[in-house]
């Protein structure tokens, strides 16, 4: 399968797994003229099945795991995931809180983590283009 | 004529129209960036993003009707081409001159659109089956004032005289806004203002992308497609924009350069498909960017009333001037 295809027409779909808001909010700020991520060609898509990126931010709360699995498995082949966020990485604050089912990686395989709270849209960029590297990494034969 | 000559052409305007949709897409997306305040994607993104749907893998959800939602794409491209064929396009006559006419055009125009339509009810997502139902409300809605246009305009070439009327190449090379009186120019104006509104409900773009509303309807009628499929309805919308732009052009716009610059033989004929070609894409400027960029989506309520009733209105009176124009004039 050819790959480099992905190198600049990346298409993310946003999944809210029970986050703040915080990292949603700074999803939409690299969308803005400040950081245009278009011009790398990343767009924001409404549904998984045309997306290349699932951006997932937040913690996993338990109602959430089965919707999480599910949108993953909707994502057409090749994917990758990238985690926004502490929460989403480590659980942050809500570390063994009650109605967590625990942070994404223990939900669906991830590919980049982004640490911050929230992140900064700089930072969105890079761990975008880090899981494009990925994709391409894939398409080399390297072993991620 | 000659089917190797039909054949040899087909295949330049097959080729040639999905690279001018998908570079007319590119400028309009950077052209909207840049009135946005961005830098907006590179011009080549359009194929870019083809390239990447393609290598992506085509998932078939358990509850769609297989076939037909393998077909609808197939069928959307088809149609989207075969309306170029009928279309005078620069200097050249249609491809497919005198096998059909501007009737047929109507009807392949609306095939697109009955395509996605099939597809959204056929990928059995709620969401698809609601953008699909969208789809035909704005199909009922904006067809009748397009009917009226095109039959205003052939109408008033028919009173003059010209006759086949209805046939592209006696449209396409009879500009007829010298050919009537003032009140006759006042009712193309108004007919081509109607065309304008319906140009991008044609194309479902913002206002009227109500069909595929992203952040409503998750993308509507497309939502369960992904890979090829996709691939092939984002083809069919850039090779529909260019169609589109080159029937506005053929009904209201057919003037070449090359005559009044005094050129003759092949420079002739290059100057005008240059100029065509910027005449297609002043058309989709005006009549898409400009909109796009400066409008929110309305309701589907708000377009089948709008389209109904001042739309309608609008080109009804226009209708009305042509026909005074012809009494007047006599």
């Amino acid at each position: 399968m050819k790959l480099s295809a992905f190198k600049r027409a990346l298409w993310v779909y946003h999944v809210p797994t029970g986050s703040c808001n915080g990292c949603d909010i700074e999803i939409v700020a690299a969308l803005t003229p400040r950081y245009d991520v278009e011009r790398f060609g990343i767009m924001l898509v409404g549904t998984p099945r045309h997306a290349d990126v699932l951006l997932v931010t937040g913690t996993v709360t338990t109602p959430m795991a089965d919707r999480l699995r599910r949108i993953y498995e909707q994502t057409p082949e090749p994917k990758a995931v990238v985690v926004v966020g502490g929460c989403g990485s480590t659980s942050g604050v809500f570390y063994d809180s009650y109605n967590v089912a625990g942070p994404v990686d223990e939900i669906i395989p991830v590919d980049v983590y982004i640490p911050g709270c929230p992140v900064r849209p700089e930072a969105i960029i890079d761990g975008v283009v880090k899981a494009v590297a990925k994709l391409e990494g894939l398409e080399a034969g390297e072993k991620v | 004529m000659n089917v190797l000559h039909v054949i040899w052409q087909s295949a330049v305007v097959v080729l040639g129209s999905g690279l001018l949709g998908l570079v007319y897409k590119g400028i309009d997306r950077k052209l909207a960036a840049r009135m946005q305040g961005r830098i907006g994607p590179p011009l080549r993104q359009p194929f870019l993003d083809v390239g990447k749907l393609m290598v992506k893998e085509n998932v078939v959800p358990r509850d769609a009707v297989p076939w037909l939602f393998h077909a609808a794409p197939i069928l959307a491209v088809v149609a989207s081409v075969t309306v170029l064929l009928y279309l005078p396009l620069g200097p050249f006559p249609p491809v497919l001159s005198g096998r059909g006419d501007l009737i047929l055009i109507l009807y392949l125009l609306a095939m697109p659109a009955v395509a996605m339509a099939l597809g959204g009810f056929a990928s059995g997502s709620p969401f698809a089956s609601v953008g699909a139902q969208r789809e035909i409300v704005m199909m009922m809605s904006y067809e009748f004032p397009l009917a009226v246009v095109v039959v205003g305009v052939v109408w008033r070439l028919a009173t003059l005289g010209f006759s086949p009327a209805f046939s592209m190449v006696t449209v396409g090379s009879t500009p007829l806004w010298g050919l009537v009186g003032p009140l006759g120019v006042l009712g193309l104006a108004l007919l081509f203002l109607c065309l304008l509104v319906v140009t991008p409900a044609e194309l479902s773009k913002i206002p009227f992308d109500i069909p595929e509303a992203e952040t409503e309807i998750a993308g509507g009628l497309l939502v369960e497609y992904s890979g090829v499929n996709l691939a092939l309805f984002y083809l069919a919308d850039a090779v529909k924009t260019v169609a589109m732009g080159a029937l506005v052009v053929a009904l209201f716009f057919p003037y070449g350069i090359a005559s009044p610059l005094g050129l003759s033989g092949g420079w002739a004929a290059l100057v005008d498909q240059l100029f065509f070609f910027v005449k297609v894409f002043a058309v989709v400027f005006v009549a898409v960017t400009t909109v796009r960029v400066a409008m929110a989506r309305l309701k589907v309520d708000q377009v089948a009333r709008g389209f109904w009733i001042p739309v309608t209105a609008a080109a009804l009176a226009g209708l009305a001037l042509l026909v005074l124009d012809k009494v007047v004039m006599g």
